[in-house]
């Protein structure tokens, strides 16, 4: 089992989960962030509109997803594909980390391993 | 008794009281997320505080005769005021001068509250507003606005509280802040910017039963009032904006928002006596003024935190002084310097520096006798600081995520 966590543009959360669902991912979650890649966050106000600072406060949507092995090339690819900017993509279009997950239980039926994912 | 009259400050009455909420609101949205309600409850506290003590003996040391300096204790728990009386030559009842008045009376202590939040011990500020009400607001009250108050006397014009609600506030918030020091945890960035917009709004609206109300009357100079109000908020508000945009290239909420403040705390004392060229000019000036003091302000190494003394100490003094230049005969029955009369912009001076030196002085000593008696203090521990004072002060969150119960 693998864990997929992609860090995409919050305009593109619903693309992403529907293409996910598409190539058989049924389960994920979102959770709206903050942070900075290589934008260097953004620049806002401070002290009444007169002074501004930067802060790493650029916006992104983490979208989760536990899968089996074989599934990790098809859910990257979908997600690649729905979050990639127009043509060649741009700055700021995201990041996939995939880590391993040891083990997985489904709370209803106490199923273990792939088969609870 | 004029029922006309006495309608229009009922509601007026009512209106200056929303403004209290509306500075929480204002001041809770500038600050983290993690002191929201502590910011707001320092207001909403001042409303039940200052109500009871203004009633027992705030208004009588304010209004009762006395002598030049303060009143007495004569009208303690408003005693001897018949419920037919009237106030003055008005056509208002007496205890409906008081209930408007005493609406000044809270909302004065709970601006100074803007240069302390985050770090101000909840209550030891208990204590501060009853010493404060007392020694302070009191007497600076009946100076400017009681008949026999010395200020007046001398022909101190301030229509609806410049001096004795702005520059007072904001001097006790300059030496609190000086007293109290820096926070250990500044959050620069307002947590909350459509708080601080709704604030605002609520404000400049209240900010219609303060100015227009102060012509006690429902007249031509309460409409004179109203109107040159609104113009110097809309001035102030566009004046901030405009700096905003051509320094930063983008124009801030906040900024708007505090402009439109500092337009309406430069027109109060202005408010009965300036016409419609003036009131832009003022809202113009205080925008201008309130912008360049925020940006100086850090600078100084002062944590006046919200800025109460650029925006209602700067702003306040330049209405003060510019309620001395631009009055006029037509509208408050005084002149003012471009009719010919320099001696009213001394005037104010003089009521300005008094107002200052009185305030920043006994201000100064009560917040340094809260510190010393024992259990109060001014400041929270360090770790309740960190950890906000939403929790360690009121046992209370403002965002609480939905099943964490």
């Amino acid at each position: 089992m693998l864990s997929i966590e992609a860090i995409v543009r919050p305009e593109r959360v619903s693309e992403v989960a529907h293409a996910l669902e598409e190539v058989g991912c049924k389960g994920f979650y979102y959770v709206n962030v903050t942070g900075q890649g290589q934008q260097r966050g953004v620049e806002v106000f401070v002290g009444r509109g007169g002074q501004m600072a930067r802060r790493s406060a650029v916006p992104k949507t983490l979208i989760r997803a536990v899968v089996v092995d074989s599934m990790k090339d098809k859910a990257i690819a979908a997600i690649i594909a729905a979050a990639r900017s127009e043509g060649a993509g741009e700055i700021g279009d995201g990041k996939i980390f995939v880590s391993p997950v040891l083990d997985a239980v489904r709370v209803r039926t106490g199923e273990t391993g792939d088969a609870a994912v | 008794m004029n029922t006309g009259d006495t309608a229009w400050l009922l509601a007026a009455s009512a209106l200056v009281l929303f403004m209290t909420p509306g500075l929480a609101f204002f001041c809770g949205g500038l600050v983290r997320g993690r002191n929201a309600v502590s910011t707001i409850m320092y207001s909403f506290i001042t409303m039940a505080v200052v109500s009871v003590v203004w009633v027992l003996w705030g208004y009588s040391l304010a209004f009762a005769p006395g002598g030049d300096f303060i009143g007495d204790l004569s009208q303690f728990a408003l005693a001897g005021i018949a419920i037919d009386a009237t106030w003055g030559t008005t056509g208002i009842p007496t205890l409906l001068f008081v209930t408007f008045q005493m609406m000044f009376a809270i909302i004065t202590p709970a601006l100074i509250t803007g240069a302390l939040v985050e770090r101000f011990k909840f209550t030891t500020y208990i204590v501060f507003l009853v010493l404060w009400i007392t020694f302070v607001y009191a007497p600076i009250a009946h100076w400017v606005w009681a008949d026999t108050g010395w200020l007046f006397k001398m022909g101190v014009l301030d229509f609806a509280g410049g001096t004795v609600v702005h520059i007072n506030a904001a001097v006790a918030a300059l030496v609190g802040a000086m007293i109290i020091g820096k926070r250990h945890y500044p959050g620069l960035e307002p947590h909350n910017v459509p708080y601080v917009m709704l604030g605002a709004g609520v404000l400049w609206f209240g900010w219609f039963g303060f100015n227009g109300g102060s012509a006690l009357a429902a007249n031509g100079l309460a409409v004179s009032a109203f109107l040159s109000t609104n113009t110097a908020a809309a001035a102030g508000a566009l004046a901030w904006g405009v700096l905003s945009q051509m320094r930063n290239g983008r124009m801030s909420a906040v900024g708007v928002a505090t402009g439109a403040v500092a337009g309406l705390v430069a027109i109060t004392p202005a408010s009965g006596f300036v016409g419609i060229i003036g009131a832009i000019i003022i809202g113009i000036g205080a925008g201008a003024i309130g912008y360049f003091g925020v940006l100086l302000r850090p600078k100084l190494g002062l944590d006046d935190s919200l800025d109460v003394f650029a925006v209602h100490g700067l702003g306040g003094i330049w209405g003060a002084l510019a309620t001395g230049i631009f009055a006029m005969t037509a509208i408050g029955k005084v002149p003012g310097l471009l009719e010919g009369n320099p001696g009213q912009l001394g005037i104010q001076f003089v009521g300005v520096i008094a107002t200052v030196l009185y305030s920043g002085i006994v201000s100064a000593i009560i917040f340094k006798v809260v510190d010393v008696i024992p259990g109060l203090g001014l400041r929270p521990s360090h770790s309740d600081e960190a950890q906000g004072l939403d929790i360690t002060a009121h046992g209370e969150r403002a965002y609480v995520q939905d099943g964490a119960d």
